[in-house]
């Protein structure tokens, strides 16, 4: 056991003395090699923590959305719907919400408009997120003035600004008081954008939006577990799409690295021969070659990897930041939360190192044969 | 669902290994055909070169095969988010008929590799290939056990719909539901726990006769298979139910999440290998006749046989570990 | 009897329009600590012969005896695992890797053993001392002289302890003073308990009064050897 250690630690001597010999050849290779990892690796990175922001996002809602359809369309909730719900089993909370969208022509932009929950607003003051208070120029104690539904422009006192830390999710927010949201949007007392409920135990959740479809045939729940689901499947399929149109650059790559392994010099023949001549064994040779594999992948693996994590978590993955993010004016400026993931991991494994070892084992074989007598002709 | 990256890699993964294995067999039916040890041909030193690619072959699909049967766990585990009522990989596995065979290939692919690779390691020790025409044609068996893999995983994730309805470790290791996983749950612990303690005792036993003797490898495999089986059979049983420390989930696939300390980890990785290992043995302990293997034999089996010791005394020890470090007291719910 | 052939043929491109017999049924044999040496022009064979005897390649027919076991039919592997264990070569373009320093390039053929590294290094500083390189050892092997890359073959070839030394064409890249010299030191080996086997058409070699024994080949048969 120990020979056979020691054996290997010779083997991967040697093949390191032969990396560093044949420099520029194993450095083409390791550029080309960490450069694949490096994207596939930052898309994964990207694609994923999006996905766990998002998740992240609506762990703190509420289990169910209930909106009213009127002939297709959605309109607002009637307060009797929260009575008529009554005492459904299972349901902890239940209430009504406010919230809309408001067309800023001057910057061309739309601001989410909701209402305040707990902390009671005065009428005339606001709160804004960071991507609002960036495009307009706001700050603390600052005006805004907007226009309501009937014409008429209100101005707002710009009270407090939000979190940085969760500007992904709270950039174009806009938060008032409810009697202030309901003049500027002419929404009648009595009435709501839509209801939400709050359902203690998951396995209910599904009998309880059963219930609420019988109970009120024009209302539609909207289930936080669909959402969620909703999320996962179409983040893994928008990665698994870019994986796709990546698949011809891994292509290229095997085909590289292919003609890498399989293009030797001269010399390097001679060196097999000259090795096998005093001695080593066919296999040997295979296990050298094996080891010069994994020294390569592992340093591109680690290089390709760590660059991509900084791009993603430190760069905000500025090279594909227009491609995949959608807000055109107020545009968040966020960190992701740094995740690194097993599945992720191994999948990027399979993706890259697999294609390499498959693209190396007969030319490693075919240069492994090589006539111990070769030299002497 | 084709389209999510861990699917695609997997699908790669059976497919490339599936070709590999092709690749393999072609020529496995050339050397079965025309080896010649005594001839000094060129063709016959082409054939022996061929070896070499092969076995590399075997050694690269063989270890794909065993990662991907890690990524397909971890895959399942992971896409339980995006499946009505499936809340770990059990209700994966579910979403069709396909799943649970998929899973039960690529486990009896990992052991046919184990097996097929020390009898290769064996029969490279001795001076005239004896085993080659047998493990070559060996060889051919894995090809359709490559392929039928790979098209019922084809199937399996093709064939996933997320509005689909599945039932979750809950329902199907539940000792009240039908089926064969909930007949195993359902087995009583008062049965299962004595079965373990008995296959146990006899696995060692004989991994330690046979160590010792360095003959008689069958009956470590044997032993071993039954003690694997029995394993399972208990995991779901009745360890799952100690680390959960919830005395009716019996899911032999949660115990890999982090909540439970990774515990399937440190259980199945010994379980595995020291199986995989006792059957090495039996299939090596019978060459010991052959004049050129017998060195080989009479150093390998102990061998094999330790470390199969070793590695079912860490499952065993671990599992007893978990159930007494365990705040569940089932005693009388039992007994 | 060290080394027996009994018919021994080897034929290139079996079965293709350039087949080519290099060896044409040898039956020969090569004594224990004996210099022995192969003679004969280009073309006549030496090189495949020695190469067959050292198990770098195996016979098309024919069987070749090392001591009392049978080499000719075994695979490459097990060929390779006599060869180490049995023979060291000196080929004719001294075959160094550059690159690699004088110390790496003598211990590489041992390196498949897995030796501890403590050994195997004294084993290698024993033979530079023998072979007055001591003061190289560090020293890149493409800048050393025509006498030393030799010298630096023969301890290449020593590392393994093997009990047969090949030399192919030893002298062909070194001037006469060199070759008087290396028959010297393939003397001194013989006393030491080593059995060499040479093969050249360099009348320093096979004049020498070191030969003990001189086989003559021409085109794939023995023409004429001694008794």
């Amino acid at each position: 056991m120990i020979s056979f250690l020691r054996k290997h630690k010779y083997l991967i001597d040697y093949t390191l003395s032969t990396l560093v010999r044949n420099k520029g050849k194993s450095f083409a290779l390791l550029t080309v090699y960490t450069l694949i990892i490096f994207m596939l690796a930052s898309v994964m990175l990207f694609t994923h923590a999006l996905r766990k922001e998002a998740v992240s996002m609506l762990e703190n809602s509420p289990e169910i959305i209930v909106q009213r359809l009127q002939a297709g369309r959605n309109a607002l909730v009637p307060e009797e719907y929260l009575q008529k719900i009554g005492k459904l089993r299972g349901v902890t909370q239940k209430s009504g919400r406010l919230w809309g969208y408001y067309y800023d022509p001057a910057v061309k932009a739309n601001y989410t408009v909701m209402t305040a929950g707990q902390a009671s607003l005065p009428i005339t003051e606001i709160i804004i997120g960071a991507g609002i208070a960036r495009t307009r120029g706001l700050s603390l104690g600052d005006y805004l003035t907007l226009r309501s539904q009937s014409g008429e422009a209100y101005s707002f006192k710009v009270s407090k600004l939000l979190d940085r830390k969760s500007e992904l999710v709270t950039t174009d927010l806009l938060l008032m008081s409810p009697l202030a949201f309901r003049r500027l949007f002419d929404i009648p007392e009595g009435f709501y954008s839509d209801l939400v409920l709050s359902v203690r135990n998951p396995r209910e959740v599904r009998k309880v939006a059963e219930k609420l479809v019988l109970l009120l045939p024009d209302s539609r729940p909207i289930l936080r577990e669909e959402i969620l689901r909703t999320y996962d499947s179409v983040f893994s399929w928008r990665q698994g799409v870019i994986f796709v149109l990546l698949m011809g650059s891994i292509l290229a790559f095997v085909i590289f690295a292919w003609d890498k392994a399989s293009g030797l010099s001269a010399e390097e023949r001679r060196e097999i021969g000259i090795l096998k001549a005093v001695g080593w064994e066919t296999s040997d040779v295979m296990r050298m070659k094996f080891w010069e594999g994994a020294i390569i992948s592992l340093v591109a693996f680690l290089l390709g990897y760590l660059a991509a994590y900084a791009h993603v978590f430190f760069a905000s993955a500025g090279l594909f930041e227009s491609v995949l993010k959608g807000w055109a004016v107020l545009y968040p400026r966020f960190q992701l939360t740094p995740i690194v993931d097993g599945l992720q991991l191994a999948t990027l494994f399979f993706f890259t190192v697999l294609p390499y070892i498959l693209a190396t084992i007969i030319p490693v074989w075919r240069t492994s044969i090589t006539d111990p007598d070769a030299v002497m002709r | 669902m084709i389209f999510d990256s861990s699917i695609m890699a997997l699908i790669m993964v059976s497919a490339i290994v599936s070709i590999m294995l092709i690749f393999a067999a072609a020529f496995a039916i050339h050397i079965i055909r025309f080896w010649d040890i005594q001839s000094g041909s060129e063709q016959q030193l082409i054939l022996e070169r061929r070896t070499y690619l092969i076995s590399t072959l075997l050694i690269w699909a063989l270890s794909f095969e065993f990662l991907s049967l890690l990524l397909f766990i971890y895959n399942a585990e992971s896409m339980s988010g995006q499946f009505v009522g499936a809340m770990c990989a059990t209700g994966v596995l579910n979403v069709n008929p396909w799943g649970w065979p998929t899973l039960f290939l690529k486990v009896a692919m990992f052991f046919f590799a184990a097996a097929w690779l020390a009898l290769n390691y064996l029969d490279n020790r001795g001076y005239d290939y004896p085993l080659i025409r047998y493990k070559y044609g060996l060889l051919l068996i894995a090809v359709p056990m490559a392929i039928t893999e790979f098209i019922l995983q084809w199937f399996h994730f093709s064939e996933m719909d997320p509005n689909l309805i599945t039932s979750c470790c809950g329902t199907l290791f539940s000792a009240e539901a039908d089926g064969v996983a909930a007949e195993i749950s359902a087995i009583a612990p008062g049965k299962a726990m004595p079965a373990l303690v008995v296959s146990s005792v006899l696995v060692l036993f004989s991994a330690l006769w046979v160590a010792l003797k360095g003959r008689n490898g069958w009956l470590l495999s044997l032993s071993g298979l039954a003690a694997f089986c029995v394993s399972l059979i208990s995991i779901v049983s009745f360890i799952s139910l100690y680390i959960y420390e919830h005395p009716h989930h019996h899911c032999p696939f949660c115990i890999l999440k982090q909540g439970h300390d990774y515990m399937g980890y440190f259980l199945y990785i010994p379980l595995f290998l020291a199986a995989a290992l006792s059957l090495s043995a039996g299939v090596i302990s019978p060459w010991r006749s052959i004049p050129s293997l017998t060195a080989s034999v009479s150093k390998m089996v102990p061998r094999l046989s330790w470390l199969s010791l070793l590695l079912f005394m860490q499952f065993f020890l671990t599992a007893a570990w978990s159930v007494w470090r365990s705040n569940l007291t089932m005693l009388e719910v039992w007994w | 009897m060290l080394i027996q052939l009994t018919d021994v043929r080897k034929v290139f491109n079996q079965g293709k329009a350039n087949e080519f017999c290099a060896i044409q049924g040898i039956t020969t044999h090569f004594e224990a600590n004996q210099v022995s040496c192969l003679k004969g022009a280009s073309g006549s064979g030496k090189t495949t012969l020695m190469s067959l005897i050292g198990c770098l390649s195996r016979p098309t027919s024919g069987r070749i005896q090392l001591g009392d076991r049978v080499i000719s039919g075994l695979p490459e592997r097990f060929l390779t695992e006599v060869r180490r264990h049995t023979f060291g070569f000196i080929f004719q373009r001294f075959n160094l890797i550059p690159g690699l320093s004088v110390l790496e390039n003598i211990m590489l053929p041992a390196y498949p053993q897995g030796l501890p590294y403590k050994n195997l290094k004294a084993r290698a500083d024993r033979l530079l001392d023998q072979f007055a390189l001591a003061n190289k050892s560090d020293n890149m092997v493409e800048w050393l002289s025509g006498g030393e890359s030799q010298r630096v073959a023969i301890c290449r070839a020593l590392i393994n302890e093997p009990q047969i030394l090949i030399a192919d064409e030893p002298t062909a890249n070194l001037d006469s003073q060199l070759s008087a010299e290396f028959m010297g030191l393939i003397d001194e080996l013989r006393k030491a308990g080593k059995s060499v086997l040479i093969s050249s058409h360099d009348p320093a070699v096979f004049e020498s009064n070191v030969i003990d024994r001189l086989v003559e080949l021409h085109d794939g048969c023995v023409v004429s050897e001694d008794v």
